[in-house]
């Protein structure tokens, strides 16, 4: 007997995927029908859970790209890893029409309200720019007026998500400044050579300590734990950083 | 090899609180330091998680899915801080 829904605990809704765009050459967004979705703040999440026909479940957290808006449309960028369990059939079978089960929004922590005074620093390495971009439409949609200034590293410039949408915002929301780092391969005419994030990128592209930004940083592991431990040593107030890391999201 | 934090448990604890518990402080029992629930280092997988402090590595909770039940070992938070709405 199906146990009636406690208000306000989570549960297991269906999504539709009314339709998807592609991202890179492995990552791609899907716009998703959830009905009475409640609303989101940028930086959550949602539970993806898959069914297989003999009962099989798999389940992933995803964060949520889309700021929220009254079309109660989800959108999530799923980036494909080749040896992973539920991102291939996202990226490449999933169809328009076809369902998947989601819970959320869920996550507190690495959020960011509007009602936040300071300057934002955000700090992405390859996917992890995802939630990251959902503060960005955040903002824009709600012409909040707090400086933002995003990070973000990529290997190649083919791997850049949102690689139309970026610049389109630096041009149109006040406020708003990007920083393309290139790690493997850096398009043509690009000053410098590729490297990983270092102390330099941060000081010279970020916020300084003084003006207590509150930063977020979202990634893999690694790319988190030695972005956190720079913006430490260059004085900036651990309470005020928040972190999310993924390793391989399968 | 460890993939998430403790983000990624707000879908199986919002199931079982009606807060967001990832938003909470804890404080080691190990160490003594207090973090967010959201930057615990998560182990295992989605029938058993096991999250660490990433302080000092130190065991402070686990989380173990039966049918029908959860099982919630909370051995390594000496406390709990919660935000309450509206603050």
């Amino acid at each position: 007997m199906a146990r009636a829904a406690v208000p306000g605990r989570l549960t297991w809704r269906a999504a539709t995927l009314a339709e998807s765009r592609p991202e890179t050459a492995t990552a791609r967004t899907l716009v998703l029908d959830v009905p009475d979705w409640p609303g989101h703040l940028p930086g959550q999440h949602v539970d993806v859970r898959l069914t297989a026909p003999d009962g099989y479940r798999a389940q992933r957290s995803y964060s949520i790209a889309s700021a929220w808006s009254e079309r109660g449309r989800v959108e999530l960028t799923i980036q494909r890893l080749d040896d992973g369990e539920v991102s291939p059939y996202l990226t490449d079978v999933l169809e328009v029409g076809d369902q998947i089960e989601v819970r959320g929004p869920v996550g507190g922590w690495f959020v960011w309200r509007e009602a936040q005074p300071q300057p934002v620093l955000l700090i992405g390495g390859g996917s992890g720019v995802v939630p990251l971009m959902a503060m960005v439409r955040a903002r824009g949609q709600s012409r909040a007026k707090q400086p933002f200034r995003m990070i973000y590293s990529v290997r190649t410039p083919d791997d850049v998500i949102y690689r139309e949408e970026l610049p389109r915002r630096v041009r149109d929301d006040p406020g708003f400044d990007l920083l393309l780092n290139y790690t493997r391969r850096a398009p043509d005419g690009w000053p410098g050579t590729p490297k990983r994030i270092d102390v330099a990128t941060i000081n010279s592209h970020g916020w300084p300590p003084d003006f207590t930004p509150d930063v977020y940083v979202c990634g893999p592991t690694t790319f988190v734990e030695t972005a956190a431990d720079i913006l430490v040593a260059l004085g900036h107030d651990p309470k005020r950083i928040r972190t999310e890391r993924f390793g391989g999201t399968s | 090899m460890m993939e998430l934090d403790g983000n990624a448990m707000a879908g199986d604890l919002g199931e079982i609180f009606a807060f967001d518990v990832t938003a909470a402080q804890y404080t080691c029992a190990g160490c003594g330091r207090a973090e967010a629930i959201g930057a615990l280092m998560l182990w295992g997988q989605q029938m058993g998680r096991v999250a660490r402090c990433p302080h000092c590595d130190d065991v402070v909770l686990s989380l173990v899915r039966a049918p029908g039940r959860v099982f919630l070992d909370l051995r390594g938070a000496v406390r709990l801080e919660l935000p309450l709405a509206g603050s």
